[in-house]
């Protein structure tokens, strides 16, 4: 501190800086002293910050950015935690894939365990395609009614989750519709004639001299997967052509479509990303949709 | 600290005159800012303090004890009579329970406490500041530390005043530490409320306690130390808003702290033997301006400041009794009587009939009725049922539809239940229950204690039962043959009858 008085201005009273422009002198109006406090202990807080938490980013020398003396990291925070949660839901899960399926939906914990299990790893695995609570879309078998391509019960169910449809797993479920019209195995005219003869026998519509010549065409090109009476053959995911419930469709076209060149579609194994409590839990929510055997 | 920073960049200018407080001249600018002037409450003895001894002990008490208090309820369940466990998402007040969708209880709550405050402000003032409010209940108990350690009012100021000492330091020191010591222990208790007592206190002190204990109880341990310790009365004059509510619930049939200026002035010294003719009863002896925690001087009238604690009335009527004169010149009165005093009528007995008070207690007691009504016929059984949304109806290879619900039980006794599932208004339906295993030969559903279940629900009708329209059908669980819950759903049908 100097001797000299501060000058006063004499027109606000306050005390001037000092500091002169062309004749203009600055008020000295401090900022208030809280504030100063706060400002001042904000800087105190920042530096302990940098100390104690991942701060800095890409100093030289350093990998990304420093740590901190804390070692505070979300991520491995996440991954204790899910660990942890494993950890909690082992017990259940192992007994989930140890019993056999059918004695799980005796028992209540296991049911329960399963069933909000199985509805999570659907949303997340399987609503894509099938949709939300099994709706099923073209091309995509509804899971919720009771139409069953290669079975319904839960072992049924279980093993088609686990090895796919025509997967790339050797025990996949598989069958090959023979493509009559691209392959050349049948004339134009024959596979209209069968389009019609499974039009009629599916309860629509159809021309009675085509229904004729068809089914003795039907007898020997298809009856071996698809059966004389046209109910299907489950060991062969065949599908049930006299019922209302069609894969890709039961018109006309559609017909002509899929006997030209059948589709043969694709369901991935699900052994090779879910684990067998997971697939397990997935087979009782579908069988749980309403369509279980 | 927070009080004084208001105005706090006036500082400097003349008019403050480098004398903080001082007032400003004529022609200068209004300064607004006025430092804070330490007040060194006396202690007095009477009527109001007693009560408001009996109050700290009753009041302090409830707060430290009520935690460690148990309450059987069973095994599973945890046996802390007062608990807010957030973990387990239960609010637990001796034999109450409350579940989070039942949190409208606590609404209820808040709203009887702000109804009895208006309710009793409207009646009888300040009582809340004056009595209850943990503000001047705590300030209460800092104030007997305080006196503990450094004497009375005059010893208090003495000791202030005087340079620093071996004798100052250590009983600064000690009335420092024994403050944080109570800041603490209240901080403390307070974490107890939300977790199980036994099993924080055995944690904490051993650093295995959770986070927000140690955070909260840091935090409560500082603001009491401020707040009852260093800030006191600025709390209640400048942080708090009820002071400024308060102004708008009084009326002048409101029984206040009042100074019966009628009676009292002209005030002025008074000898021994000499005549009280053609003057007033108060010998301007100060006694209730020193044992004001406030600050303030009553006979002013009503002031902002003032908490209604009646210790003033004991000061005055304790002088009033040693000079011979009849007590009550401070008293709780009402505006209106101290008016009618002066124009010289009598003045009318308090009557708590008014209409607005009638309004209050007649809101306060509905509100009461109300929530007893609600938490004595409530279920302690829940059910919802929940169509499913993806699909409104399946139609099955046979011809029959069925319709697929979530049905979710919450239990909240605390015992295992079992329920049977029936249908009403559907006929025919075929009622399905998925998750409950076992094998009870008609549809069930169990719930464990104190818990919640998620079920499938399947309803199932033949070609011959459907109606062509949807049908509006009750869900129906009964225990024992004894209907306990029913919850509306809807039955959704193919309008055509071969719909795909």
């Amino acid at each position: 501190m100097t001797g000299h008085s501060p000058e006063i201005d004499p027109h606000t009273g306050v005390e001037t800086t000092g500091h002169e422009w062309d004749g203009i002198k600055e008020l000295n109006n401090p900022l208030p002293r809280w504030w100063r406090f706060i400002f001042w202990a904000s800087v105190v807080v920042a530096i302990g910050y940098w100390i104690l938490m991942p701060a800095w980013p890409a100093l030289p020398g350093l990998q990304g950015h420093t740590i901190g003396v804390l070692q505070q990291s979300d991520r491995a925070d996440v991954a204790a935690d899910t660990a942890a949660m494993r950890q909690d839901r082992s017990v259940l899960s192992a007994r989930l894939a140890a019993v056999d399926a059918s004695s799980i939906l005796r028992d209540h914990d296991l049911s329960q365990l399963a069933l909000s299990l199985g509805e999570s790893a659907f949303g997340d695995n399987c609503a894509t395609c099938h949709g939300a609570g099994g709706r099923g879309a073209k091309g995509f078998p509804r899971l919720a009614d009771d139409v069953w391509l290669w079975g319904g019960t839960l072992e049924d169910i279980e093993r088609t989750i686990r090895l796919g449809i025509r997967s790339n797993q050797t025990d996949t479920r598989t069958s090959e519709m023979p493509a009559f019209g691209r392959d050349e195995l049948l004339p134009q005219d024959q596979i209209n004639d069968l389009v019609q003869y499974v039009l009629q026998k599916s309860g629509q519509r159809a021309d009675p001299a085509a229904v004729v010549r068809g089914q003795p065409l039907f007898e020997t090109n298809c009856a071996s997967c698809h059966g004389v009476d046209l109910h299907g053959d489950r060991s062969k995911g065949a599908p049930n052509l006299t019922d209302k419930d069609w894969i890709y469709g039961g018109d006309a076209a559609t017909l002509r479509r899929t006997i030209y060149g059948p589709r043969n579609g694709v369901m991935p194994a699900w052994v090779e990303r879910l684990d067998p409590a997971t697939v397990r839990a997935l087979a009782i929510y579908v069988h749980s949709l309403g369509g279980g055997e | 600290m927070a009080s004084s920073t208001l105005i706090d960049l006036r500082k400097g200018r003349p008019g403050s005159g480098g004398g903080a407080g001082a007032p400003p001249p004529e022609d200068g600018p209004i300064v607004l800012y006025a430092r804070r002037k330490q007040i060194y409450p006396q202690l007095v003895f009477g009527t109001f303090r007693n009560i408001k001894w009996l109050l700290l002990f009753a009041t302090l008490g409830v707060y430290y004890v009520l935690p460690w208090l148990r309450w059987d309820r069973g095994p599973g369940a945890p046996d802390q009579a007062v608990l807010a466990d957030f973990a387990g998402g239960r609010f637990y007040f001796f034999g109450l329970e409350i579940w989070p969708q039942e949190v409208y209880y606590i609404t209820g709550l808040l709203i009887l406490a702000a109804v009895g405050l208006f309710l009793v402000t409207a009646l009888l003032g300040r009582v809340w500041c004056g009595y209850f409010c943990p503000q001047t209940v705590w300030t209460d108990l800092f104030l007997v530390v305080e006196r503990f350690f450094e004497g009375d009012r005059n010893a208090r100021m003495k000791l202030d005043k005087a340079t620093w000492s071996f004798n100052k330091l250590w009983r600064k020191t000690g009335k420092h530490t024994v403050w944080l010591l109570i800041a603490f222990a209240t901080g403390g208790a307070f974490v107890l409320y939300w977790h199980d007592a036994r099993l924080l206190a055995e944690t904490f002190f051993v650093g295995r306690a959770p986070m927000t204990a140690y955070v909260f109880a840091a935090l409560l341990t500082a603001t009491t130390y401020a707040l009852a310790g260093t800030m006191r009365e600025q709390v209640c004059t400048y942080m708090c808003p009820w002071p400024r509510i308060q102004s708008a619930l009084i009326d002048r049939d409101t029984l206040m702290v009042t100074y019966r200026s009628e009676r009292g002035d002209p005030r002025g010294a008074h000898k021994k033997g000499d005549t009280w003719e053609g003057r007033g009863d108060c010998v301007d002896c100060k006694q209730c301006v020193v044992v004001c925690p406030m600050g303030i001087d009553i006979r002013n009238g009503p002031q902002l400041e003032c908490i209604q604690c009646g210790l003033c009335i004991d000061a005055c009527d304790g002088v009033m009794k040693k000079i011979g004169r009849p007590t009550a010149l401070i008293a709780y009165d009402t505006d209106e009587n101290v008016l009618r005093r002066w124009k010289g009528f009598p003045a009318r007995n308090f009557s708590p009939f008014r209409p607005r008070i009638v309004v209050y207690a007649l809101v306060f007691c509905l509100t009461v009725a109300l929530m007893a009504f609600g938490l004595t016929t409530r279920s302690d059984i829940e059910m919802s049922v929940l169509k499913d949304r993806s699909l409104p109806f399946v139609q099955l290879a046979n011809g029959d539809v069925r319709n697929g619900y979530t049905l979710k039980v919450v239990n909240k006794q605390r015992a295992h239940r079992t329920f049977d599932v029936q249908v009403e208004g559907l006929a025919g339906a075929m009622v399905e229950i998925i998750g409950e295993g076992g094998d009870a030969g008609r549809p069930v559903v169990s719930a464990d204690a104190d818990g919640v279940e998620r079920y499938r629900l399947l309803l199932t009708v033949a070609p011959g039962d459907l109606r062509g329209s949807n049908a509006d059908i009750s869900v129906v669980l009964s225990e024992g043959g004894k209907t306990v819950a029913t919850t509306a759903a809807t039955f959704l049908e193919p309008e055509t009858g071969n719909a795909s």
